[in-house]
């Protein structure tokens, strides 16, 4: 295994066609999963459930495939991607900031 | 081992490079080395990635004070089921442009992996037309936005400022948001023209320099120009998960 993919890509990443349709039919078929959430009205922590993880598997699979990461090598895939996981603390304080003034804005605005 | 210039192409591996470790051993002995931590990748793939690494913070900051404004409103938001719902003479049925323009951008990626392949194999026939599908696709993609925003802003009264169905932040999110990701759409279609035409050419089996920077093109260059394009489709993920589908 260490020995093949430090070479695979001597000239350019070259993989099957058959690869490429299979990840378009998911594509295809996971998009149609989160709209019918949307079409059948499926509600609260289900709904957000189903939408958050078809989002992260569709963009899984374009990163991981249409965009060749899988067949880089780490030094490349961790600096790409370790930093926007980063972001998810930015989401954290700003549900936090979020809750604050609406919690505020109640407060105020009612009276 | 020899150090590869920066050119256009890859470094050609060298027989050190057979040996290199892989997996984690190899990812600390990549970025501990002198000078290049990316061993394998042309510059100017690196250099895309690293842009759209900043394009994302960007997409993030834009989704995020979305998610800010849209958590702290006490004014109802407007229900983007019915908002973006459309009928063809009968009953409105929720998101179809959206959902349709969802399947135009998936397909114009497939349709770009493809072109990679086929650019790899030095098929410029095909590697041209391919390209040509996705920018098409790409520009009806464009069209159909600008149709949704015609509606929006005609019909529905949407503005930055207010709207009549509820918090004012939706029309300034809406338009930011997708405005921003039109915009890069729009300069994709346009480079994926540019790059097409040097395909057809042949610009990249001559190594004819190009217009700009005068350096020598290869097929690289597709492959490069097939990481932005999906990149645009990745962040048109995000854009139906939170603001279309929450």
């Amino acid at each position: 295994m260490a020995e093949t993919s430090g070479t695979a890509h001597a000239e350019g990443q070259q993989h099957p066609i058959s690869t490429y349709f299979k990840v378009w039919g998911l594509l295809f078929v996971l998009s149609a999963a989160s709209y019918a959430v949307d079409y059948f009205h499926v509600e609260s922590y289900l709904r957000w459930t189903l939408i958050l993880v078809f989002m992260m598997a569709k963009a899984g699979l374009i990163v991981a495939v249409f965009m060749h990461m899988r067949w880089e090598r780490l030094a490349l895939l961790y600096a790409i991607t370790l930093p926007p996981v980063l972001v998810l603390v930015f989401v954290f304080l700003m549900t936090f900031e979020a809750d604050y003034t609406f919690l505020t804005r109640g407060l105020f605005f009612s009276s | 081992m020899t150090q590869s210039t920066m050119t256009e192409s890859g470094p050609t591996p060298s027989p050190s490079a057979l040996s290199r470790p892989d997996g984690m051993t190899g990812f600390v002995a990549d970025w501990g080395s002198d000078q290049r931590a990316f061993k394998n990748v042309p510059w100017g793939k690196a250099m895309m990635w690293i842009f759209l690494l900043s394009d994302t913070f960007i997409f993030s900051c834009f989704l995020l004070s979305y998610m800010t404004v849209r958590m702290s409103t006490t004014v109802p938001w407007p229900n983007p089921s019915e908002v973006f719902a459309l009928s063809f003479g009968g009953e409105p049925i929720p998101l179809i442009l959206i959902a349709i323009m969802t399947f135009i951008l998936i397909s114009s990626s497939g349709t770009m992996a493809m072109a990679v392949m086929f650019g790899y194999k030095r098929d410029r026939k095909t590697t041209a037309i391919l390209m040509i599908v996705t920018a098409l696709f790409g520009a009806s993609f464009v069209g159909m936005q600008a149709f949704e925003w015609t509606k929006l802003i005609v019909d529905e009264g949407v503005r930055p400022w207010g709207n009549p169905m509820g918090a004012a932040q939706f029309g300034s999110t809406f338009f930011m948001i997708t405005g921003f990701h039109g915009f890069h759409v729009s300069i994709g279609v346009i480079f994926l023209f540019i790059v097409a035409r040097k395909v057809w050419r042949g610009d990249f089996d001559r190594a004819v320099p190009g217009f700009f920077t005068s350096r020598k093109g290869n097929y690289e260059i597709v492959e490069i120009m097939g990481l932005y394009w999906h990149f645009v489709d990745l962040v048109w993920v995000f854009i139906f998960a939170v603001f279309y589908l929450w």
